[in-house]
């Protein structure tokens, strides 16, 4: 079963969708993101769809999904490159994503991720402070 | 033979008919303006009449689906159409062929005599062949004039959604008219397709020319800025006019989460302070 690739870069994951995403292969994906945070101890997810052309409902949940797990597991999320289409058609099925980050491409998406993980940080100072 | 009587008469006295005909379409159409010219008339009558002389000497019944009168159906429909595109009413280009009815009915009763049964039968056969001609014009013209519409609008869409770039990663939508569905959809569209061509941070959606705002359009403004908020852009609304704000309000439709001015200098320069860029006097 092919599956999709989660790429280690220091304290971020990186996952590339570049496939048209199927049911089961997005459950696959929220398994092995979940494990791959765990197992990393992650401080970041960034998640580039911007080659992903067709989504439907279950898998703008399943983005949204992925987000919440992150933060739970300790590791923030940011979902970048979303195609107009694709924005449009997540809008009309009336999946706004709240509380996922985004980003338009790839390298603001890390910046994103760099500000936020340094948010809490400092928040974490404050409390031990 | 019903039709022959018909053709045989135009064949005969198409001249006549022609003549008394053209006179009376110029004195019928409005002629002050100079939309149509004696001699242009006068050509479109000829061709009428030799055209209908043929289709009739072919065909037997009025059924101008036939292929008799394809000939003459395309000629009308020419002469509808550039009737349509000089700005005549839709009476005014049916009454080309309306009006033919006179002076053919008066050469029918003067070749029928006092044969009256004969002079009934040939008036109706050639009413319905006429009015159906008529009502082909009058068809014609119509699908012009909705061919013109349509394009009209076609073009105005395209007019109404300029995306322009204000600063480096800051695009602006000045909003101009009513927003219905249609237009938000090519908006929102044109706005995210600019937005990933440009890698713009920010977009400024202005609606200080949109006249009215009801639920409808709230809800779709509100579409444009969660869907750019998806792709990783900020949106701002600006040009919210006293009056739109209190509807907005009183509505109870729900901003929140969106950032919105009064207008587009508020709205760009917090913009520029967004994106890190700083205006120096």
């Amino acid at each position: 079963m092919d599956r999709i690739p989660i790429l280690r870069m220091g304290e971020f994951l990186l996952v590339t969708i570049q496939v048209d995403m199927h049911d089961q292969l997005a459950l696959k994906l929220q398994d092995d993101l979940s494990n791959a945070i765990q197992r990393n101890a992650s401080r970041g997810v960034l998640i580039d769809i911007s080659t992903l052309e067709m989504v439907d409902s279950f898998i703008g949940r399943m983005v949204a999904d992925i987000s919440g797990m992150a933060r739970i597991l300790g590791a923030e999320s940011v979902l970048v490159g979303m195609q107009p289409a694709v924005a449009i058609t997540l809008v009309e099925l009336g999946l706004s994503l709240p509380g996922v980050s985004t980003a338009l491409d790839v390298e603001r998406g890390m910046a994103l991720l760099r500000r936020k993980i340094a948010g809490v940080d400092s928040d974490v100072a404050t409390i031990a402070g | 033979m019903a039709e022959g009587i018909i053709s045989s008469l135009l064949k005969k006295s198409g001249k006549d008919i022609q003549a008394s005909w053209t006179r009376d379409l110029a004195a019928a159409l409005p002629t002050g303006k100079g939309r149509i010219s004696a001699s242009e008339l006068e050509q479109q009558t000829a061709e009428f009449i030799k055209l209908l002389t043929v289709a009739a000497e072919h065909s037997r019944g009025a059924d101008i689906s036939a292929s008799d009168f394809k000939a003459l159906r395309e000629f009308l429909e020419g002469v509808s159409r550039s009737r349509a595109l000089q700005g005549y009413t839709s009476d005014e280009t049916a009454a080309f062929i309306f009006s033919f009815k006179k002076p053919l009915f008066e050469q029918l009763r003067l070749a029928a005599g006092k044969d009256v049964e004969t002079l009934a039968n040939e008036t109706w056969l050639a009413t319905v062949l006429l009015d159906s001609l008529g009502m082909h014009t009058v068809k014609t013209f119509q699908k012009a004039r909705e061919d013109v519409i349509n394009r009209q609008q076609r073009d105005m869409l395209e007019l109404s959604t300029p995306v322009v770039k204000l600063w480096d990663g800051i695009l602006a939508l000045p909003m101009i008219g009513t927003l219905d569905s249609a237009r938000t959809q090519v908006v929102m569209e044109t706005l995210l397709q600019r937005v990933v061509e440009t890698g713009a941070q920010i977009a400024i959606l202005d609606i200080t020319g949109v006249p009215t705002v009801d639920t409808l359009v709230a809800q779709h403004l509100l579409k444009t800025v969660t869907a750019l908020r998806l792709m990783g852009a900020e949106a701002i609304i600006s040009g919210v006019r006293p009056q739109i704000a209190q509807t907005i309000v009183h509505l109870g439709v729900d901003l929140q989460g969106v950032t919105t001015k009064a207008n587009l200098a508020d709205a760009l320069a917090l913009a520029l302070k967004r994106t890190g860029s700083t205006l120096k006097n």
